[in-house]
């Protein structure tokens, strides 16, 4: 038993299985953060100061409690995973297996360092006392932070498995893991694209 | 597309033919086991919540009385000596709802029959990702355990009802964690079976089949999936922000100087209670349409075979279904009508609520015309299909007064608001997924279940249905309130209506004893049952026509079929037959 239109596009929809299912998939995940920033939203409509009174100190932009250059470095670094991620599937559109690995492996050492700097930015909050509990400005800004990288982590688990094991079927069946790379690309590309959002939110509004 | 010898890529091991027991039958990745492995984990679920709701029906009948007979199987932290405790009253009145929302009808309606359906009703060898398929069946099932195992965590499950509302649900014990977590689990597993069901019935139709040939039951459970997979992820998002009020001590939902036990909660505060409220509803409206939309899908399939017609108005009832669908995106804040938001607010959601009704009816009204002239069986399925009509009907509306601002506010919280939505839910789409396993069950078996029982089954479930739910709407009328631990007993407004508790109790331990000859009967005809034909109720669409009974191992169909006409092309005048069914190439001469 087969399934149809694993690799090629059904002729009607133009599309095959999994372009239509990670759209879906990332439709859902718009809705998930959707709910998250309407929650911030609300949070901070209904708070009399933002971001507030944090460790007995009075703050009145966010950029005094966050470390907005290194926010600054990260999105560079993960809009430039992103130029990777486009190139290293481009490189198997265009038959260059070698530089797939080339670009694969850039895109999942920006992933690497995007969390380093976040968890040398969480260290620093830590060592200062700004812990979640403290008021509502920093807890949104470590839900929101910490499930994006969770999708972080997620992506480079993924593009680690098809830097590595998953990378063989690039021998059996190279048209549709070539699809995957791309499959994969598009989640990337919406964690990105998180980031931009939530970058000028909290770091910057 | 039809051919099966090359295979070079695809699922190799999952040819069952050779396949171990355990890929077979456990970890399968063919939709119909995981139609059938959700069927029969969602019906025990369904048995469960129930036995649940006939424990507190003791305590609201004869407050403070021991129980009974099994009184003595109960811990003292739950019911000493058999008297139950207003604690665990709480958690039983929270689970009864989770469990049969979210781990009953849901699964049984979208994970069952979907599963099952879907694939054989577009001609589709199995879903587009039959991984995935399993995948959302095991992390439902870890949900599951997590949502029964918190019974057993110190303090027991979690106790601030169903919609777990905030700032209570924060301070909760517990088995609220493990509420949570176990939701976050059930909308993982709906999430991916959302994804696979659109892509399923966008990708895989079969060929021939346009959106508008698709039988109504398949429009349904597309609608369906996209409510779960846009309206959950909101309550995924409510439920993260909960753990962390719960874990991490944040005030998402926690206001500023909240007093629990005289004492002013230790939290930085500046919450809002009201976020829950609006985070859960946006979830939990759509949900309604999740639990009502595949029953319709259900009774729209047994009508049409049953009254030897084509459905009335089949493509307004599709439009009206996507209409609905959109709709109750943005209808939620009526539950909320009290809580202050604002008549602006108020304005909008109940124009919005008085406009989701006129689909519904439309739907409603195209199934009951589709009776008319119709030389009609009264089969099994189709009496529990007929069933579903009027107590659908009740339940839709009772629910206008609940919609309008002014009306709500006396209606709120009381036993009203509990009558409605059980008529909706309970006679409503439980009916209809009565009558859906007693119409498919002998495509899934080969085997048909037993008339006789059946009837029981039927008038004892829709007598005894309507002695438990219609005096809620009565005692509701009357001002009592929900959730009450003794019923009311304590309130002099109460007193005129309070008589109807024990009626109520009795019909529900009656609506049980009617379920026996349901359960003798699913398990007896599942080895004994007379054996059926591959189309055992002369039906137009595919799963009947064109597949097998049961449908063949891995793949469906011994040949892929072909569509050449609309979904219930009964009774044409063309054709001696009275049903053409969609697989049929026009020039074929009909059989028999």
């Amino acid at each position: 038993m087969q399934i149809p239109f694993t690799v090629a596009p059904r002729p009607d929809t133009g599309v095959n299985n999994a372009k239509i299912g990670v759209w879906l998939f990332l439709a859902s995940e718009v809705m998930l953060f959707g709910g998250l920033f309407s929650a911030y939203i609300f949070l901070r409509i209904g708070a009399p100061e933002w971001p507030g009174e944090v460790a007995g100190h009075l703050y009145e932009r966010a950029s005094d409690i966050l470390n907005v250059p290194l926010a600054t470095l990260n999105t560079v670094v993960l809009i430039g995973s992103s130029v990777t991620m486009v190139m290293s599937w481009a490189s198997l559109a265009m038959q260059r297996f070698d530089r797939y690995r080339l670009y694969m492996g850039a895109t999942i050492a920006l992933g690497f360092v995007f969390l380093i700097v976040k968890a040398f930015e969480y260290g620093e909050k830590f060592s200062h006392g700004y812990l979640p509990a403290e008021n509502n400005f920093l807890a949104i800004y470590f839900v929101l932070t910490g499930l994006h990288g969770l999708h972080v982590i997620g992506g480079i688990l993924v593009n680690m498995y098809f830097m590595w094991p998953g990378a063989r079927m690039w021998k059996t069946d190279p048209k549709r893991f070539t699809n995957r790379i791309e499959i994969a690309g598009l989640y990337w590309h919406f964690v990105d694209l998180v980031w931009i959002f939530l970058f000028p939110t909290i770091y910057l509004l | 597309m039809a051919d099966h010898a090359a295979a070079p890529e695809g699922h190799p091991e999952e040819d069952g033919h050779h396949a171990s027991f355990w890929r077979q039958y456990i970890f399968s990745t063919d939709h119909k086991v995981i139609g059938i492995q959700y069927g029969v984990t969602s019906l025990l679920f369904l048995l469960f919540g129930f036995s649940l709701v006939m424990l507190m029906r003791w305590q609201l009948a004869y407050p403070g009385q021991p129980l009974p007979l099994i009184g003595w199987l109960f811990t003292d932290d739950t019911m000493p000596g058999g008297v139950m405790l207003p604690e665990f009253y709480n958690q039983l009145g929270a689970m009864h709802g989770t469990i049969m929302v979210f781990l009953g009808i849901v699964p049984l309606a979208v994970g069952a029959f979907g599963n099952y359906v879907v694939p054989l009703q577009i001609g589709a060898p199995d879903m587009a990702f039959p991984k995935l398929n399993m995948a959302s069946y095991w992390v439902f099932f870890a949900g599951g355990v997590i949502m029964l195992s918190s019974f057993f965590v110190p303090a027991g499950a979690a106790k601030a009802g169903w919609t777990s509302y905030a700032p209570l649900s924060v301070i909760e014990s517990m088995g609220q964690t493990m509420w949570l977590i176990s939701m976050v689990f059930l909308i993982t597993s709906s999430l991916l079976g959302a994804v696979n069901f659109l892509t399923t019935i966008v990708q895989l139709r079969a060929d021939g089949m346009t959106l508008m040939q698709m039988p109504f039951f398949v429009w349904a459970q597309f609608v369906t999936s996209f409510l779960l997979l846009l309206a959950f992820p909101p309550l995924e998002a409510a439920s993260i922000l909960q753990l962390s009020d719960r874990l991490l001590d944040t005030s998402f939902f926690m206001p500023s100087g909240l007093v629990v036990s005289g004492e002013v909660v230790d939290v930085a505060g500046g919450g809002s209670p009201l976020l829950w409220q609006h985070l859960f509803w946006f979830l939990a409206h759509p949900e309604v349409y999740v639990l009502v939309l595949p029953a319709m899908g259900i009774v729209a399939e047994i009508i049409a075979n049953n009254a030897r017609k084509p459905l009335k108005g089949y493509k307004v009832m599709v439009y009206s279904l996507v209409f609905l669908g959109f709709m109750s995106f943005i209808v939620w804040a009526h539950h909320m009508f009290i809580t202050g938001m604002g008549q602006v607010m108020s304005v909008f959601f109940q124009t919005t609520t008085m406009i989701i009704s006129i689909p519904s009816v439309i739907i409603l009204t195209a199934l009951f015309l589709s009776l008319w002239g119709g030389s009609i069986r009264f089969t099994t399925p189709m009496l529990f299909a007929l069933g579903f009509l009027p107590m659908f009907g009740i339940g839709g509306l009772t629910g206008l007064p609940l919609g309008l601002a002014a009306t709500d506010i006396p209606l709120h919280d009381t036993y009203y608001v509990i009558g409605h939505f059980h008529y909706v839910v309970a006679p409503g789409t439980i009916l209809a997924l009565m009558a859906g396993i007693y119409y498919w069950f002998p495509k899934m078996t080969g085997r048909t279940m037993n008339d006789a029982l059946g009837k029981i089954h039927f008038w004892g479930t829709i007598v005894s249905m309507n002695f438990i739910f219609f005096p809620m709407l009565i005692q509701g009328m009357a001002g009592v309130s929900r959730r009450l631990y003794d019923g009311g007993q304590i309130y002099a407004h109460a007193q005129d209506v309070i008589v109807y508790n024990e009626v109520m109790s009795i019909a529900a331990w009656v609506l049980f004893v009617f379920q026996i000859p349901f359960i003798v009967n699913l398990l007896i005809s599942m080895k004994k049952g007379k054996p059926a034909s591959d189309n055992h109720w002369d039906a137009t669409t595919l799963e009947w026509s064109a597949a097998p009974s049961p449908p063949v191992g891995h793949g469906n169909f011994h040949d892929l079929p072909k569509v050449y006409r609309e979904p219930y092309e009964y009774s044409h005048p063309d054709r001696d037959e009275d049903y053409w069914p969609q697989n049929i190439p026009p020039d074929e001469a009909p059989e028999g």
